[in-house]
């Protein structure tokens, strides 16, 4: 086990109550747990609050542009396995503007692992619905209420047989740490969705609201049930099932490369020799 | 010149396999030792309108298309009606014998007696071309050979046979057609394209990371990795679109692969929001720009130099790049070469921008000179003192000591917002001018690497032709028949436009008698760079850009 203090302590720009903070308390104890020091691991992140949390976190990181966490995550992952790979944001970010990207992911099944901060709000834009806002939720820009129906991520990424399925709390760091150890430690992509209430702008979905519904997958919950899973990925509502909604074994795509691909690419340098019989086939 | 000089366009329906009789003759020409240029003009869709394949061929070095044509090979009688007003006086069409030559001399080529199935009809075309064009049967022959042979015993025995039927029945007609004059080159060259020449360059430069999103006319960068450069170890991976393609390549050059993505104009303004990103993060990118007509999806297989001022400002705020132009397929090698060291060193975005006539235009290439390449500047993987490493400290140069993460304790941290030294997002409006001064004094190195623009002609010309990318073989036989007609001529190409350096154009520019500038787009938009850097503002243009490349007769006809 490699000490928290590795992982820095550092000052945020988060609200004081924001689920941020577990969060980020829980990644530091599961890194901590996997046993990977800072070097070893790295975190790509959007825009957004959330997008943030690479920023409190010594370690390598990519905060790049809105929406776009998983295309550089999933290039850095490709180009080098032995970084551990995160990718963290918000639920904007990863699933509106960003959900061309979410989809290809689950296509593509790059290990690496996908944390995102579920307040089913806009945060840092000062309280629009999100993707993942209930229909008909008021809120200060769609007064008469969020008008489209909510995307459901889990749902979603076990449709697409992601290798690891899981929705969290950010109210429970122990459990969460252990989801996201587990969500490391799978090969392919995986996907943790963490409900995170927004202390600032969503006054419906709170701590008391998510306390009141978050229940732990049962014991004999068997999350390699395909069929099961994609029943608990649809409740949502007066009761939300957390935990590992889903656990398949899909190959990953690293694995379906091309052997000649040399990585990691940083050691790799052309080989003039290949070169010089490929451009003989010109002549 | 026109007496040496040999102007050859098949035409037909997309699927009629035209490419594919083109490619084999000019294949063989190059063998045989002659100069080509090719142009393939096409219709944005997979069957039916009407394509040409254009080869024009001479023993002597050629360097822009034309369009008048000598031979005709017609594969439907479409191309006949459509292609009369460009037959010169000794012009011939060649055609099945089903086919209404409308009048004009040729032969009716009896394809169906000369071929047992109509796969072998390129072959046919290619053994009347020879007899037509007095080439020697060996150097067909051996092409024949090695494109065959493969294919068994059998099926070369096949196509020898079609093609010494085919140029039998030829030498039976009484067609008369001049010979070419004997090829004036012995060593042997490579019949490439423009974006073969440049999926090459990038390769060499030890490119080792595609990813990208198909569009026209750059998908043959793409589609040359794909065929040649998994076997270098390069990973390829088709993006879902445009802003993930940059994206993953920023995400791969930060992990310390090379890095190349080819897109058109349409797709490049989706990448927009990445090359900011390239320039924030200071992560090397090779953006290879094939451009063609727009606005929008404009006109998506034909060709246009419209899109610099694009890359020009493509992205918010500012931050350094360069841009390269090149003109031929060599060039083409040697400018994504030199992109990709001059992005690894300087750590900004560098673009080459081509067009589809290049793109897709074959020639003669001089084998490269793979040996004597300089060195490519690369990131570390390690350093002295991980701790105090700094990803983005204050240099004089303003490049900052890169390395790769993960070969070593120290930690690499970028981001999109303005960041302190170590990669940390600031709002410390101090660090933010000490930021932007940093990223902008990389300019100044730039500009000292910059590639001069090529002088060729005489000395204090009466006309100066300036061009940039591939209008340089246009304008160097228009200047060529300038000369021939006693004027004095010369042309000056820019292969690299951005950043300029005045000092190396200003004096020939000021020597002249009259400067042209010649571009594919409406607007001038070197020439406006120009004006803008140095203050030089050219009186005569000559633009195009109606989809069709430059030729000599197109610009002499506006001087």
């Amino acid at each position: 086990m490699i000490p928290l203090e590795q992982y820095g302590e550092f000052e945020t720009a988060w609200c004081p109550g924001c689920g941020n903070h577990a969060i980020l308390k829980a990644v530091k104890k599961a890194l901590s747990a996997l046993d990977l020091p800072p070097h070893k691991v790295l975190f790509a992140s959007g825009i957004g609050q959330a997008a943030k949390a690479p920023h409190y976190l010594r370690c390598n990181a990519f905060n790049g542009l809105h929406g776009r966490s998983l295309p550089p995550a999933q290039g850095i992952a490709l180009s080098n396995t032995e970084l551990t790979v995160f990718a963290e944001s918000g639920d904007g970010c990863s699933y509106g503007e960003g959900g061309n990207h979410f989809l290809a992911a689950l296509r593509r099944n790059v290990t690496m692992t996908y944390l995102v901060h579920d307040n089913q709000i806009y945060g840092l834009t000062k309280g629009q619905a999100s993707p993942t806002t209930a229909q008909g939720q008021k809120t200060k820009f769609q007064p008469d209420g969020a008008p489209s129906m909510p995307f459901n991520p889990v749902a979603v990424a076990v449709t697409m047989n992601a290798p690891f399925v899981a929705r969290a709390f950010a109210g429970d760091i122990e459990h969460l740490a252990e989801i996201i150890v587990q969500a490391a430690r799978h090969p392919g992509f995986a996907l943790v969705d963490i409900l995170q209430p927004c202390v600032s702008f969503n006054k419906v979905n709170t701590y008391a609201w998510y306390r009141e519904r978050c229940q732990k997958l049962e014991a004999d919950y068997d999350p390699t049930d395909w069929g099961a899973a994609m029943r608990k990925a649809q409740e949502f509502g007066e009761r939300i099932p957390i935990g590992v909604i889903y656990k398949g074994e899909r190959v990953p795509f690293e694995s379906r490369l091309n052997p000649a691909v040399r990585r990691p690419l940083a050691t790799s340098r052309a080989d003039m020799g290949q070169l010089k019989s490929i451009l003989e086939e010109y002549v | 010149m026109s007496d040496t000089c040999v102007s050859i366009v098949i035409g037909g329906e997309a699927g009629q396999g035209l490419v594919t009789v083109g490619d084999f003759l000019a294949k063989a020409l190059v063998r045989a030792g002659y100069e080509i240029v090719v142009t393939q003009d096409y219709m944005s869709r997979i069957r039916g309108g009407h394509n040409t394949y254009a080869i024009r061929v001479s023993h002597e070095a050629i360097h822009g298309p034309r369009e008048s044509i000598d031979l005709l090979v017609a594969l439907n009688a479409e191309t006949v009606a459509l292609h009369r007003p460009q037959l010169t006086p000794r012009a011939l069409v060649l055609a099945d014998e089903t086919i209404d030559r409308l009048g004009h001399p040729g032969l009716s080529i009896p394809f169906k007696t000369l071929c047992p199935k109509p796969m072998f009809e390129n072959v046919a075309a290619l053994g009347v071309l020879a007899q037509l064009l007095c080439l020697e049967r060996s150097w067909l022959e051996g092409l024949i050979r090695s494109e065959f042979a493969k294919k068994g015993d059998e099926v070369l025995r096949q196509n020898l046979d079609v093609f010494a039927a085919a140029q039998g029945w030829a030498a039976g007609q009484n067609a008369t057609f001049s010979c070419m004059a004997p090829p004036v080159r012995t060593e042997k060259r490579l019949f490439m394209n423009g974006n073969e020449a440049i999926a090459f360059g990038a390769l060499a430069a030890g490119a080792n990371f595609c990813s990208y999103y198909p569009m026209t006319p750059a998908t043959s960068v793409a589609a040359t990795f794909v065929a040649k450069g998994t076997k270098m170890g390069m990973l390829i991976e088709q993006a879902e679109d445009e802003i993930a393609a940059i994206n993953m390549a920023l995400g791969a050059s930060y992990a310390g692969a090379r890095v190349v993505v080819p897109t058109s104009g349409g797709g490049f303004a989706l990448m927009v929001e990445g090359v900011s990103l390239a320039g924030m993060t200071e992560t090397p990118v090779v953006v290879v720009l094939a451009q063609r007509p727009g606005p929008a999806t404009g006109l998506p297989t034909r060709t246009e130099q419209g899109d610099l001022n694009m890359v020009l400002y493509a992205g918010h705020g500012d931050f350094p790049r360069a841009v390269f132009t090149p003109g031929t397929p060599e060039q083409c090698f040697e400018l994504t070469y030199r992109a990709v060291d001059q992005t690894e060193k300087w750590q900004s975005p560098v673009f080459v921008l081509t067009d589809q006539f290049l793109a897709d235009s074959y020639r003669a290439v001089v084998p490269f000179d793979l040996d004597s390449l300089p060195a490519v500047s690369a990131p570390g993987l390690t350093c002295e003192d991980p701790a105090g490493y700094k990803r983005y400290a204050l240099t004089p140069s303003g490049v900052s000591p890169r390395l790769v993460p993960g070969f070593g304790e120290h930690l690499v941290v970028l981001d999109s917002d303005e960041h302190t030294e170590d990669g940390h997002i600031t709002e410390d409006l101090a660090v933010r001018v000490q930021m932007v001064d940093k990223r902008m004094r990389k300019l100044e190195g730039l500009v000292a690497d910059v590639v001069p623009p090529t002088f060729t002609g005489d000395e204090s010309p009466s006309t100066l032709l300036v061009c940039w990318g591939s209008a340089v073989g246009a304008a160097l036989e228009a200047a060529q028949d300038l000369r021939a007609a006693g004027k004095s001529a010369a042309v000056l190409h820019f292969g690299q436009v951005y950043p300029l350096n005045p000092e190396q154009f200003l004096p020939i520019l000021e020597r002249a008698g009259r400067a042209v500038m010649v571009e594919g787009n409406h607007s001038c938009q070197l020439a406006r760079l120009i004006r803008q850097e140095s203050g030089y503002h050219f009186k005569d243009t000559v633009t195009r850009y109606d989809g069709l490349p430059l030729t000599a007769r197109y610009i002499l006809d506006r001087l």
